[in-house]
């Protein structure tokens, strides 16, 4: 049988077998010395969290452009501002149930009002934080950060995506908020994976409906989509790596292809990537969208895979929420 | 090692900057000082009475701390601050920081005095289509180096071009306008933390201290006193003055440039409605616009003689 992953996204070989596991921060760690050597203009802050946000990487070789604040996400919002409007790059880093989870107002006027570039790095979000609990599990961060004039959102699917990502967020010269996650996810996508914000990458082909994913879920997507086509349904996968500005034509062109669509997100049900292409396809081409991801709930404890299982946010919790709406498509 | 030694060695290594100052600086900041200070009366009154007409016409905002502060922003405009009206973007200007940003009549009225635009759109403020927004928005005029509305935020963003112009040995100085009543915001002592450990010389805050906010006097919603020892505690150099004294706030401005070791908070006494005597101390007239017979009331309050400090 052919494979219906897309040769043009350059995804590693073997997807059921990828070469390693790596959390998709490091990737944000790389990207920012990367482009420190490149750009003098590059400032770098967090908030007591260097090392777990991967910017002490950063810190390391160029002090003269760190800013160590303490556990203080609101002033850093506002001296990463200042630093901005002084004509610098400012990302700003801590786990996203702070920035921008507590300094949301400070992001908002400070950030976006002022219309200065900062980009915020929330990391350990989701369920994969694991055992510190629902107070460290960041699940609302894209539906506060999208609502916010300005402001671009991404969520990377893998380190590779996510250094990617950090590279072309130095470029906006306007706000942005990328999210990763703590745990070792598989690495999948390549150097010669496109990414551009803005524009949804289509990993998989599919007739009988359509997932799209963000974050750790796209990964495990591909691989409910491998076998949802062994019992008879063909889905193709989605990589909205960018919930604003989300990709319009995309959630058309798959709506009017398949007739289903599934949003798959390590995030609550209401405000993320499901609520995004809620908006575009009652506006645009009404169909039939199941959402999945947290239910208005807080989680638990627990390990990270565990978790994922637990919350069906596993291949074969997405694999159960993909026949449920298949089937109901069929009726 | 004495215990303050040591946490000075622990703290961040940054020597003081002034002796190895960044000449590349582009000219410009060719707007005059005014040394009189006779004439720097006149221009606050002129001030107050544009400050006046604002409110009045826009039917809203705020008008005690306004007018409170009429003496603190004509001192940092026609005499202590480096800037050009012309140029407002010259990148060797002084920055001035507003963090209470509801005070903007007061800042958009001193601000065309200078020249930076035409002093009929004063009459603008908050109507549809102005550049003169309710709280000051950065981008719509030049000139305004921040947006603000929700207090306690301003100290921060004066902090980052501090931080900037202190590692990029910039001679540029932050002057950063805050509230008394804003201090209540946790972010402030944050901002403050942050001040003393890259020990910004270059940073000179000037609170507004007219002991009032919306809700009462600042001493009895939230407690703030000993306001100076607490900064002192931060590690602050503290100056208190007479905030409608303007001798005092130029001379305590000089003052602030010389302490070029850590961040500086004048603690600027001030009268909230300062000369005009019917909203002098008053509460209620922190957050309401003079109406019709007020309005006349308060520029016939204005147009007496203004008393005059003289040297001191």
């Amino acid at each position: 049988m052919a494979s219906k992953i897309n040769p043009e996204m350059y995804l590693v070989e073997d997807i059921a077998s990828p070469p390693a596991k790596k959390p998709s921060r490091d990737g944000f760690g790389k990207a920012l010395v990367e482009l420190g050597e490149q750009n003098p203009n590059i400032w770098v802050m967090t908030a007591d969290v260097s090392e777990s946000t991967r910017t002490h990487w950063f810190a390391e070789k160029f002090p003269e452009r760190f800013i160590q604040v303490g556990v203080s996400e609101q002033n850093m919002a506002g001296v990463a501002a200042g630093i901005a409007s002084c004509g610098k790059t400012v990302f700003i880093s801590a786990y996203g149930v702070f920035s921008p989870g507590r300094n949301w107002d400070q992001v908002r006027v400070s950030i976006c009002y002022n219309d200065v570039p900062v980009h915020l790095h929330g990391s350990h979000t989701g369920v994969t934080v694991g055992p510190d609990g629902a107070s460290h599990q960041a699940l609302e961060d894209i539906a506060i950060t999208r609502v916010l004039p300005n402001m671009t959102v991404i969520v990377p699917s893998d380190l590779e995506e996510a250094r990617k990502a950090t590279l072309e967020a130095s470029k906006l010269g306007h706000p942005s908020y990328m999210r990763t996650a703590r745990e070792k996810m598989p690495l999948f996508t390549t150097i010669g994976t496109p990414f551009k914000i803005g524009e949804a990458n289509p990993l998989r082909e599919g007739d009988d409906m359509a997932i799209f994913a963000c974050g750790s879920q796209v990964y495990e997507s591909l691989l409910a989509a491998e076998a949802l086509e062994k019992e008879g349904i063909s889905c193709a996968v989605v990589n909205f790596h960018t919930i604003k500005p989300i990709d319009r034509a995309s959630v058309v062109y798959w709506a009017k292809k398949t007739g289903l669509i599934m949003s798959v997100e390590e995030h609550q049900v209401h405000g993320g990537l499901g609520s995004a292409i809620a908006e575009i396809l009652s506006e645009e081409y009404p169909c039939h969208l199941i959402r999945h991801g947290i239910y208005d709930q807080f989680c638990q404890s627990g390990e990270p895979l565990e978790l994922l299982k637990e919350y069906s946010l596993d291949a074969n919790g997405i694999i159960r929420y993909a026949k449920s709406a298949f089937s109901k498509k069929k009726r | 090692m004495p215990f303050e030694k040591l946490m000075v060695k622990l703290m961040d290594g940054d020597k003081p900057t002034q002796t190895l100052l960044d000449s590349s600086l582009p000219a410009g900041g060719a707007f005059p000082k005014v040394a009189d200070l006779r004439k720097l009366y006149l221009i606050s009154n002129n001030i107050r009475q544009s400050v006046v007409q604002m409110l009045h016409h826009a039917k809203s905002g705020h008008s005690a701390g306004s007018i409170g502060l009429a003496d603190i922003f004509t001192a940092l405009y026609f005499n202590v601050m480096n800037h050009d009206p012309k140029n407002p973007e010259w990148p060797g200007r002084d920055r001035l920081v507003l963090s209470n940003g509801h005070v903007c009549p007061v800042l958009y009225a001193a601000m065309a005095e200078a020249g930076y635009l035409p002093k009929d759109e004063l009459l603008t403020l908050r109507k549809l289509g102005s550049r003169l927004q309710g709280h000051p928005h950065k981008g719509t005029l030049p000139g305004i180096e921040n947006s603000s509305g929700p207090l306690g935020q301003g100290l921060s963003l004066a902090v980052g071009m501090a931080i900037v112009g202190k590692r990029e040995r910039k001679s540029w100085k932050v002057y950063c306008v805050c509230s008394d009543g804003e201090h209540n915001e946790g972010q402030v002592w944050e901002a403050a933390l942050l001040a003393a450990k890259y020990k910004l010389g270059n940073l000179i805050a000037i609170m507004d201290r007219n002991n009032i906010q919306i809700d009462g006097f600042t001493e009895e919603v939230l407690p703030l006193e000993p306001l100076a020892e607490k900064y002192r505690a931060f590690g602050w150099h503290v100056i208190e003055i007479d905030g409608h004294n303007i001798g005092q706030l130029i001379r305590a401005c000089e003052e602030s440039k010389k302490v070029i070791d850590r961040p500086v908070m004048i603690v600027a006494h001030t009268i909230p409605g300062k000369d005009v005597s019917f909203m002098e101390f008053l509460v209620e007239w922190h957050g309401k616009p003079p109406g019709d017979k007020e309005f006349d009331q308060a520029l016939a309050s204005l147009g007496q003689e203004r008393k005059f400090y003289g040297e001191d």
